[in-house]
C-alpha cells in the first residue's frame, strides 16, 4: 500500500494521513493509491502537513501498518534506543517491530 | 571567559528578533519551506526522523557554570529531559518545537549563547583545543584567536552563501586535540624564531565521502594580519569553489583540483589586495578579548600530588584527568560514555550537576570536547577526590579516556534522516562487550569512531578502529576501517574488507584487538602495532 | 525592465541595456553591464570609471559568488549604480547592501517597507565592508 508521512508545521511530530487528517499513529495509515500527489500538494499548502512524502508500507493481517523502509519504521516508533520515548513506552517488544 | 558587551548583546538580540519573524510568517503560510529552510537553518534549525531538532553554538567548545546550567533547563522545559553533544563541540536538541524554537533562542541569548550559524552553506561554529588555557604544552591560549574570528564570521555579508558549509579550528600545541587538520581551515597558533605569534594556515580538509588532511598553505601569518588572511582563503573559495554539484563543493576539493600551490598563490594575490583595505581589528581589540582569557583565578604556589588511597579514585584519577600547566591542579575529563550508554547524551540533572561542580571545583568553566565528553579544566588537586565522589553518584565517572569503551558516535539513523545504519546501538554494544575495564586498560589507547553514513559525523576516517554504516539493500551493514588518526599525526583510516552486520561487526573488532594483543610489541598502541605490521594480518584474522 | 527597482541612489536610473562581460570586452563603449555568477568580475576593473550600471545576477539566492564581484567592484573604486537582479529575497538585503549593492530588482517585487525594515536588522556589523559603516571593533575602541 502507499502511505503518506511527514511531520506537523508547528509540533514538528511524525505524522500519518489516516484518510481525513493527520494522525501520530502509522497503524491509522490508509492507503492513498494514486491520490499521493493531490493529498500532499492540498495538505502542504494548508499547512496541515511539512516535508510530507509518500512511501510504501505493506499492511498486517492484524491491521497493523507497517512502512517497508526502516527510516520509517523508526520514525513511527521513535529513537529504537531510547524505548522510553516512544509513542507507547509500555510496549517491550516494540523494537523488534523496527528490525 | 569571554563576556559579551552591550554590541555582542544587541546582535545576537537582533537574531532572536529576527527568527521570531521569519517564524511566524512561516506559521502564517507568508513563506514556504523552501523559503524558510535556508532560514531556519541558520539558526541551527533542522528537520530530522522525530521532530525538529536545535543545534546550540558552543564557541570553542567553552562555556561556564551558568551557561550549562541553561542548557539543563532548555532540555526539561523544551525537548525530553536531555541533549546529546556532539563532535563539533556543540550540543544538540532532538525533540523540538518550531513554536518553541525562537524562545528558546530568546532564553539562550539570556546567558549570552545563540545557535547562530551552526547549519547552512557559512561559517560555522569555531572549534578549538578543549585543554586550551590549562595544556601545559600551549604557545598561548588559542581562544582570542578564536573569538576574533568568531565575531568576524559572524553574520558576514560576503560569506553567507559559500558554495558549501565551512568549518575552522584553531589550536595553539603541537598535539592537537582538535582534529585540526580535518577542517576546512586549521590554524596553528605558533611563535616563530623572532618570538612573534602568528598562524600558520592549513586548508582544504575534511571527512565526509572525500576525506583529505589539509596542507599548510602559509607557515606564519603575523597574529594580526589573522583576519585578512581569513578573508582571502574565503574570498578565493567564494568565487571558485564549485557549484555544480554539492559532494564537489567543500574547500578541500578546490585545493585538490587546482592544487595548494596555485591556492596559495590566488589567497596571496588576494591577500594583498585585502591588506590596503585595513579590515583587521587592532592590537587594542585583540588585547580587550585577551584579557578576558588571561587569569582564570589559578592560585600559585600549590603542590602538586593527591591521597591516592581509595583504589578506584586512583584509577579514575589516572585514566581521566591530565597534567595542567599550573602546579596543583589537574584538567579532568567527564566521561559521557558509560559502559552500554549513548555516546555524548546527557541527562537535563547531569547537565546540571556538570554546571554545579564547574562553579565548586573548576572556576566556573566547562569545556564541550570534539569526542563528546565534558572537561572541568582548572581542578585543584586536592579536590580531585570528593569531585570523584559528586561524579561517581551521578553516573558520571567512567574511566575510559581515550580507551575502546570511549566512543565517537554519531546520532545514525535513530535520529537522524541522512542515515543509513544506526551507530549508537552498535556503540552500546561494543562498549558492553569490552565494559570490563581491566579488559579496556590493558588495550590501552584505541580510538573508536562510528558513523551512520558517508557524511563521516562520527569521524570514522579518524578513527584507529572506524565504523561505517552503509545500506545494503534495504539492512543495515557496517564496514570495518582501521588506521586513522586525528591527532598530529594525522591519517586516514582504510577500508579491511565486505561489510559485516551488527553482531558480526562486534566480533571482527574483537579480533582486531585480539590480534593486537598477540603481535604488539613493548610500548606499543593500537595504532604503533597496525602501522608497523599493516593491513594484512588483521585482515586475514577477520576474514582468513 | 526597472519597475520593481529599490534604488538607494539619488542619480537618476540609466536606461540602456545591460550587455555579458564577454560583449562588454568587444564593444567597450556600453555604460551598462550585467556580471553572470561565473564571469570575472575583475575583467570590468580597467573600465570601471565608463560603467553607469553594473547588475549582478542571482539565478538562484543560494549562489553566493555576487557577493564576491559586488565587494571586489567596490573595493576597486567602482561609483556607479550595483545592482542585484534575480532570486533577490528579503533576507538578503541587509547583507547585500553592506557588500555594496545599492538597487534591488528581485523577480518577486519586495516593497520599499519591508526592505527598510530588512536594511535595519543589524544595529551594528562586526566586520569592515565597503558600506562605510563602522565596525563594532572600531567604536569600541572610539573610532
Ligand atoms: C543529525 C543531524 C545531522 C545532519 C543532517 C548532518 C549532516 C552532515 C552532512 C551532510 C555532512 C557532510 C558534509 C560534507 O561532506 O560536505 C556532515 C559532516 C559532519 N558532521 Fe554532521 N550531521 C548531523 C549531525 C551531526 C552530529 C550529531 C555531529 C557530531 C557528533 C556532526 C558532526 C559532523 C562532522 C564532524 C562532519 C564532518 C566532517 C567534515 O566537515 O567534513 N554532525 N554532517
Ligand atoms: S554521519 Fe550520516 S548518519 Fe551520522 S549524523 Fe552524519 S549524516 Fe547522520
Amino acid at each position: 500500500m502507499k502511505i503518506l508521512t511527514g511531520n506537523d508545521l508547528g509540533s514538528g511530530h511524525v505524522v500519518w494521513w489516516d484518510g481525513q487528517g493527520w494522525s501520530r499513529h502509522v497503524h491509522d495509515a490508509v492507503d492513498v493509491g494514486d491520490a499521493a500527489d493531490t493529498i500532499l500538494a492540498a495538505e502542504e499548502a494548508a499547512r496541515r502537513v511539512n516535508a510530507s512524502y509518500a512511501i510504501s508500507a505493506t499492511k498486517g493481517a492484524d491491521g497493523t501498518v507497517r512502512p517497508d523502509h526502516i527510516k520509517d519504521r523508526i520514525r513511527a516508533l521513535g529513537p529504537t534506543v531510547r524505548p522510553d520515548l516512544a509513542l507507547q513506552p509500555s510496549d517491550p517488544h516494540s523494537g523488534n517491530w523496527v528490525i | 571567559m569571554y563576556q559579551y558587551d552591550q554590541y555582542d548583546q544587541a546582535m545576537v538580540d537582533a537574531r532572536v528578533e529576527e527568527f521570531r519573524g521569519q517564524v511566524a510568517r512561516r506559521m502564517a503560510g507568508e513563506i514556504t519551506e523552501d523559503q524558510f529552510k535556508p532560514l531556519r537553518l541558520k539558526n541551527g534549525l533542522y528537520l530530522q526522523l522525530h521532530a525538529y531538532m536545535l543545534r546550540v553554538a558552543i564557541p570553542y567548545g567553552t562555556l561556564n557554570g551558568r551557561q550549562m546550567r541553561m542548557l539543563g533547563d532548555i532540555a526539561d522545559k523544551y525537548d525530553r529531559g536531555y541533549g546529546h553533544f556532539t563532535t563539533r563541540q556543540n550540543i544538540q536538541y532532538n525533540w523540538i518545537k518550531l513554536e518553541d524554537a525562537p524562545q528558546i533562542l530568546a532564553d539562550l541569548a539570556t546567558v549570552e549563547m545563540h545557535a547562530i550559524q551552526t547549519s547552512g552553506n557559512c561559517i560555522r561554529n569555531i572549534s578549538s583545543d578543549h585543554f586550551a588555557g590549562a595544556a601545559a604544552d600551549e604557545v598561548v591560549d588559542p581562544r582570542p584567536y578564536a573569538e576574533l574570528l568568531r565575531q568576524w564570521s559572524s553574520f558576514h555579508p560576503e560569506f553567507d552563501y559559500l558554495p558549501r558549509k565551512f568549518k575552522i579550528a584553531v589550536i595553539a600545541s603541537d598535539t592537537d586535540r582538535a582534529a585540526m587538520r580535518l577542517h576546512d581551515i586549521g590554524i596553528q597558533i605558533v611563535k616563530n624564531d623572532a618570538g612573534e605569534i602568528g598562524a600558520r594556515f592549513y586548508v582544504g580538509g575534511g571527512m565526509g565521502r572525500t576525506p583529505m588532511i589539509a596542507p599548510v598553505i602559509r607557515e606564519f601569518v603575523p597574529a594580526l594580519q589573522m583576519v585578512s588572511y581569513a578573508e582571502a582563503c574565503l574570498r578565493v573559495y567564494n568565487r571558485y569553489g564549485r557549484r555544480d554539484n554539492k559532494y564537489k563543493a567543500r574547500i578541500k576539493i578546490l585545493v585538490h583540483e587546482i592544487g595548494a600551490d596555485e591556492y596559495r598563490r590566488q589567497v596571496e594575490e588576494e591577500f594583498a589586495h585585502i591588506l590596503t583595505l585595513g579590515l583587521e581589528p587592532p592590537q587594542a581589540e585583540f588585547e580587550r578579548i585577551a584579557a578576558f582569557f588571561a587569569d582564570p583565578g589559578l592560585e600559585s604556589g600549590l603542590a602538586d600530588g593527591y591521597d591516592r588511597s581509595d583504589p578506584d579514585f586512583a584509577v579514575w584519577a589516572d585514566q581521566n584527568t591530565t597534567p595542567h600547566k599550573q602546579a596543583g591542579y589537574r584538567a579532568v575529563v567527564i566521561s559521557l560514555k558509560p559502559a552500554g550508554g549513548i555516546p555524548g547524551d546527557a541527562t537535563a540533572d547531569q547537565i546540571r550537576l556538570m554546571a554545579d561542580l564547574a562553579e565548586v571545583y573548576s572556576l566556573d568553566e566547562l569545556r564541550v570536547t570534539h569526542t563528546q565528553n565534558i572537561v572541568l579544566p582548572h581542578v585543584k588537586q586536592s579536590d580531585l577526590y570528593a569531585l570523584w565522589q559528586k561524579l561517581d553518584a551521578a553516573g558520571l565517572a567512567t574511566a575510559n579516556l581515550d580507551l575502546i569503551g570511549d566512543i565517537i558516535a554519531c546520532p545514525g539513523l535513530d535520529y537522524c534522516s541522512l542515515a543509513n545504519a544506526r551507530s549508537i546501538p552498535l556503540a552500546q554494544k561494543i562498549s558492553a562487550r569490552f565494559a570490563e575495564p581491566e579488559r579496556q586498560r590493558a588495550l590501552g589507547e584505541l580510538k573508536l569512531k562510528i558513523s551512520g553514513c558517508i557524511n563521516a559525523c562520527g569521524h570514522h576516517h579518524a578513527g584507529n578502529i572506524g565504523i561505517l554504516g552503509v545500506d545494503r539493500k534495504g539492512t543495515e551493514n557496517y564496514q570495518l576501517l582501521l588506521g586513522g588518526s586525528e591527532a598530529a599525526d594525522t591519517s586516514l583510516a582504510q577500508i579491511v574488507g565486505p561489510g559485516f552486520s551488527e553482531d558480526g561487526i562486534v566480533d571482527a573488532i574483537e579480533t582486531v584487538t585480539n590480534v593486537y594483543l598477540a603481535q604488539r610489541a613493548e610500548g606499543e598502541r593500537f595504532l604503533d602495532t597496525y602501522r608497523r605490521l599493516g593491513m594484512a594480518p588483521f585482515k586475514e584474522a577477520i576474514y582468513g | 525592465m526597472v519597475e520593481h527597482c529599490l534604488r538607494y541612489r539619488d542619480d537618476e536610473p540609466v536606461g540602456d541595456p545591460a550587455v555579458t562581460v564577454d560583449a562588454f570586452a568587444v564593444q567597450g563603449n556600453a555604460t551598462a553591464v550585467r556580471i553572470e555568477p561565473g564571469d570575472d568580475a575583475r575583467a570590468l576593473l580597467p573600465a570601471l570609471d565608463r560603467i553607469a550600471l553594473i547588475e549582478i545576477n542571482f539565478p538562484s539566492y543560494g549562489d553566493g559568488r555576487g557577493y564576491s564581484a559586488a565587494r571586489i567592484l567596490r573595493e576597486h573604486g567602482y561609483a556607479g549604480e550595483l545592482r542585484a537582479v534575480g532570486d533577490v529575497l528579503i533576507d538578503q538585503l541587509s547583507h547585500m547592501r553592506r557588500c555594496g549593492f545599492d538597487a534591488f530588482a528581485p523577480d518577486k517585487p519586495i516593497t520599499p517597507d519591508a526592505a527598510d525594515k530588512a536594511l535595519a536588522t543589524w544595529p551594528e556589523v562586526y566586520q569592515k565592508t565597503v558600506d562605510g559603516r563602522s565596525p563594532i571593533w572600531a567604536l569600541r575602541h572610539g573610532r
